[in-house]
């Protein structure tokens, strides 16, 4: 199934045409096609091994596709590498930080990486958000998985990106700061129309944040559209539901 | 190229070595361990009738830790990103692998610095030994060790992005595997016949074999640096294509985030 094109008179900031990876004889990712305007939050949802975070990978320069384009902001990811990613910004459950230096001079490398600026001040909004100012001076090898991750969040933001890609960006975090963390994309995106392309298990947040779903097996697009959409099309209650569906086999 | 990302990268290196003792002590313990055995060996053998052993000796040991210190400079730097999954957060930012090599580049320069410092001090306290009797001879020297270094060191890194962590011991062993053939403490003459065009192709070896020279006559051997110029420049160029396409691999067969985290 190919996603269809969202018709709406926003910019297009993303968009997969005809995406295939292949690693040997398995498919990772089979002719993914699919677009994401400005301001929009989708969700990937797809069981473990669906291709979900090869997907990002390919958004992000990591794994070459065996075929198809990515376009990001408008231009190729193959061509316009360095602009793309001064614009963009990702944050994985399974990606962390050097733990030898403190929360503060971890920002401070990523804030130089990123050309921000006015890091000083960049860092300590980023910090507020996500209620790790206190932290400032403390290694990063002393922080908990959950401020860890606040960590990489705020890592991700620090440069104002267009474009947010998060893989799992809640998995380690308490019901309140994911909560928060939750809240605070969505103002993001209702501010400054940052879009966001995320993954996580979390259904619930799936159903809250998404603006639209893209659902995942065996590394083809299997259901698309908005969170109520896909739960009506596959005649369930929910989006677990529906997940469950997929994963056992059962469309 | 821009310098505000090789800067960042610069910083998160000294960072790390600023706080952590170990990491620190690493960059001086071996270059200290040396000296304080081989030093010793040598006053024991200044009792013998060989001429100028203690100069060849001391001179050699803190030359080729030089070319040591700048290898790790870039492999265990490399490393590190490994080891704190941090590599994946580097590649999705717009840091050009080219920006990284250099920043790596520039902080194996400081471990050079600081090693080779030490190393000197120490000789000239203990041993009353001056490296900078070496005169001129020693800048070229130390450049031509640093960047032979570099080339093993991004070497390492390649290998490691094309086989992953497994490869890691190379960081610590592919500079000895080198070090028979690069005339460090020997002449190349010393060498089996078959051997020599071996050690002949590796930049070191002119440079100790000119160490030697200076020591010996005061003359430095413009041929001898030549020609290890000209063998680092196309091993230096060799190994950044190398890691290049390594980089290329890892990208396709999708080994940054494995390796990385």
């Amino acid at each position: 199934m190919q996603e269809t094109v969202q018709e709406t008179t926003q910019e297009t900031v993303i968009e997969a045409r005809h995406l295939t990876k292949r690693f040997g004889s398995v498919a990772a990712v089979c002719n993914v096609s699919f677009c994401i305007s400005t301001g929009e939050i989708v969700g990937l949802l797809g069981p473990n091994g669906a291709g979900k975070t090869t997907l990002i990978q390919m958004m992000l320069g990591l794994v070459t596709p065996t075929s198809g384009e990515i376009f990001l902001l408008g231009k190729d990811i193959r061509r316009d590498t360095e602009a793309i990613l001064s614009q963009v910004n990702f944050s994985s459950t399974y990606v962390s930080m050097p733990t030898s230096l403190t929360l503060y001079e971890n920002l401070s490398i990523f804030a130089g990486l990123y050309g921000v600026a006015r890091p000083e001040e960049e860092i300590e909004r980023v910090m507020a958000w996500f209620e790790i100012a206190p932290l400032r001076r403390t290694l990063t090898k002393h922080l908990s998985s959950g401020q860890m991750t606040r960590l990489c969040l705020a890592k991700a933001l620090l440069n104002r990106p267009r474009v947010l890609f998060l893989d799992e960006p809640t998995a380690s975090l308490d019901p309140d700061a994911a909560d928060k963390t939750r809240a605070r994309l969505r103002s993001l995106r209702d501010r400054d129309q940052m879009t966001i392309f995320y993954t996580s298990h979390n259904m619930q947040e799936m159903e809250s944040i998404s603006d639209r779903i893209l659902l995942l097996q065996q590394g083809e697009i299997v259901a698309a559209g908005t969170p109520a959409e896909v739960i009506q099309n596959y005649g369930k209650d929910n989006l677990e539901d529906v997940f469950l569906k997929v994963a056992r086999g059962e469309s | 190229m821009k310098g505000y990302r090789i800067r960042a990268i610069i910083r998160r290196h000294l960072y790390l070595y600023q706080r952590s003792i170990p990491r620190l002590a690493e960059v001086f313990f071996w270059p200290v361990l040396d000296l304080f055995v081989w030093g010793f060996v040598t006053l024991y053998l200044r009792q013998f009738p060989i001429p100028r052993f203690v100069e060849f000796l001391l001179g050699a040991l803190i030359l080729w830790d030089i070319l040591f210190r700048a290898q790790q400079g870039i492999s265990v730097s490399f490393l590190e990103e490994i080891w704190s999954r941090n590599l994946p957060n580097l590649f999705v930012s717009p840091l050009r692998p080219s920006e990284f090599l250099v920043g790596l580049m520039s902080v194996s320069i400081v471990k050079v610095v600081l090693a080779g410092g030490v190393g000197a001090l120490l000789a000239w306290v203990f041993y009353s030994y001056n490296l900078f009797a070496l005169g001129l001879a020693l800048i070229p020297f130390v450049i031509n060790l640093t960047a032979m270094g570099w080339s093993i060191g991004i070497v390492t890194m390649a290998t490691i992005l094309r086989y992953g962590q497994e490869a890691e011991m190379m960081a610590w062993g592919l500079a000895f595997l080198v070090q028979p053939f690069s005339a460090v403490f020997y002449p190349v003459s010393v060498l089996p016949s078959w051997l020599q065009p071996i050690a002949l192709l590796m930049p070191a070896s002119h440079v100790f074999e000119g160490m030697r020279a200076v020591i010996e006559t005061g003359a430095i051997p413009l041929d001898r640096l030549g020609i290890a110029i000209g063998l680092n420049l196309l091993y230096f160029a060799l190994a950044v294509l190398l890691f290049f396409r390594s980089l290329q691999a890892a990208r396709k067969r999708g080994l940054i985030l494995r390796i990385g985290t």
